[in-house]
């Protein structure tokens, strides 16, 4: 791997933001009109609470992990969807490039993305509403771990899923954390749901996320071995979704799409 | 094996195509084909639209995986050394623009970066000046005429100085005068060596103009290979561009004759 050409999917992408306002800004305006909205709604709840209990720690750190994932995923999506929508493929894929360079390139812009989310969410909800991250001690680092690696492995197997079924599946990407979070108990715990529903949850590392949160704030011990699982889940997740974008790079290869990418099918 | 298909020269060659296959199904894209290019040699894909000329170049840029065949990029094996193949090779295409929402020098930057130029910023300048874009340097290439568009992608094509320059239709979009300063320059780099050239186009007089040797392609088979200005006459047609229209309509009646 060259770092050279991992810096020019960088640099691209660089370029991009730095020279759009409406880039920039959605970076982090959704989720600090996230924080604001469940900020409030926290307070509110805490007034209705017993005495003593504090709802911002749990439900608006909760949220604020949530879009902390949501913001990783899309880093790699929408930097994928800029070659999708600038039909840059065959010039970049034409070129000396490996499909691994390409990805890492994908995933650092997704980091630096997603990290300048997480500081506005971090101003607003502890400038704003005291959300203190004192309170999750050093369990925070894999909270958000797990959340990371997660965010980065469903962000690559969704650019395979539109390089596999063309420029229109990006449709299918846009709700994939909304329609995970039921299952994930952001803002319950997991045995509200029904059985088969915890099934489910069993196999997505952000549950374990959220129920050691709330274990941790609830006073109980925090789940050490469920972390565990949720960071193993999550690094298998990770090199699937790495085996899955190359393979799905190799069929488009192999079945002439990449060359015919716009027309979204070969046959 | 059409009976037209030469045997491949001896010598050290920028690009060995040898008994190249693509189908999509049924349809036979490519068929058999073997040929090369050698340093300094400007080599003409002729053909009718949908002979297989882009399928071809797709498969020797990468982008298309054969059926079967083999292609060699200098010394490399391009299935089994892809990636550094590549670094010595460069193309333009009409159908594949550089991103519009990036100027100029910073799409030259991010593709120079991906070829491994050394001395980047200075080479950007070179290529800026060989094809005249300096006062565009600055310029979203989504905002440039079609024709200051193709010069980009030949500035990006040049970039790395490849061994293998492969260029589908480089002049479609120019004007004249353009499309024959283009001409010049992309002479002068094959002279200059050590890179050869595989050209498409349907401007039969920039063919005979520019190209060492030509390759006449009918569904998907060379049917023809030759010198542009000797061709016609042995095959007793008045100029080049009348044996592109027989290849084209008569493919069948040009099969079996001996290029």
């Amino acid at each position: 791997m060259k770092a050279r050409r991992v810096g020019a999917v960088v640099l691209r992408q660089v370029y991009l933001l730095r020279g759009s306002l409406s880039r920039i800004l959605p970076l982090f305006i959704w989720v600090a009109v996230d924080m604001v909205l469940w900020g409030f709604i926290s307070r509110y709840l805490s007034t209705l609470a017993s005495p003593g209990f504090d709802f911002v720690p749990v439900l608006l750190g909760a949220v604020l992990l949530w879009d902390f994932f949501g913001r990783v995923m899309h880093g790699v999506t929408m930097a994928f969807f800029e070659d999708v929508w600038s039909r840059n493929f065959l010039n970049f894929f034409a070129t000396p490039m490996k499909v691994s360079e390409y990805v890492t390139g994908l995933v650092l812009t997704s980091i630096a993305t997603s990290t300048l989310g997480l500081v506005a969410m971090i101003v607003v909800a502890t400038g704003a509403f005291g959300l203190s991250f004192l309170a999750y001690g050093p369990l925070l680092l894999p909270f958000l771990l797990i959340l990371f690696m997660f965010g980065i492995a469903l962000g690559i197997l969704s650019t395979a899923m539109v390089l596999r079924l063309g420029p229109a599946a990006e449709w299918f990407v846009w709700p994939i954390p909304g329609m995970l979070s039921p299952f994930v108990g952001v803002f319950y715990p997991l045995s509200t749901l029904p059985d088969w529903m915890q099934v489910v949850s069993r196999f997505l590392p952000p549950s374990y996320v959220f129920e050691s949160l709330r274990a941790m704030l609830e006073g109980r011990p925090a789940h050490l071995g469920d972390l565990g699982l949720g960071l193993v889940l999550a690094g298998g997740y990770l090199l699937l979704a790495g085996q899955v974008f190359t393979r799905v790079y190799r069929h488009a290869v192999q079945s002439g799409l990449l060359a015919r990418y716009s027309a979204e099918s070969v046959t | 094996m059409p009976a037209s298909q030469p045997p491949l020269a001896p010598g050290p060659a920028v690009l060995e195509v040898r008994d190249l296959c693509r189908s999509y199904g049924e349809l036979q894209a490519v068929d058999r084909v073997s040929f090369q290019v050698g340093p300094r040699e400007i080599v003409g894909l002729l053909g009718p639209n949908g002979a297989g000329k882009t399928t071809t170049i797709n498969m020797v840029l990468g982008v298309l995986q054969p059926t079967s065949g083999s292609i060699r990029i200098g010394s490399l094996d391009l299935a089994s050394r892809r990636s550094q193949a590549m670094e010595r090779t460069n193309f333009a295409a009409v159908y594949a623009p550089l991103p519009g929402n990036l100027t100029v020098r910073q799409n030259l930057r991010v593709f120079g970066m991906i070829y491994g130029v050394e001395r980047l910023a200075p080479r950007i300048d070179e290529v800026l000046e060989l094809f005249e874009l300096g006062g565009l340097g600055d310029t979203r290439c989504g905002v440039l005429s079609s024709g200051e568009q193709t010069r980009v992608c030949l500035a990006k094509a040049m970039l790395n100085r490849p061994h293998l320059l492969l260029l589908d239709e480089p002049t479609a979009s120019l004007d004249p005068a353009t499309a024959r300063d283009i001409r010049r320059v992309i002479r002068d780099f094959a002279d200059q060596g050590p890179g050869g050239v595989l050209w498409t186009s349907h401007n039969m007089h920039e063919v005979e103009a520019v190209c060492d040797r030509v390759l006449f392609l009918s569904r998907g088979r060379i049917l023809l290979e030759g010198n542009p200005r000797t061709l016609p006459e042995e095959h007793g047609k008045a100029s080049l561009e009348d044996l592109f229209v027989a290849v084209a309509r008569e493919p069948l009646t040009l099969e079996g004759v001996e290029a």
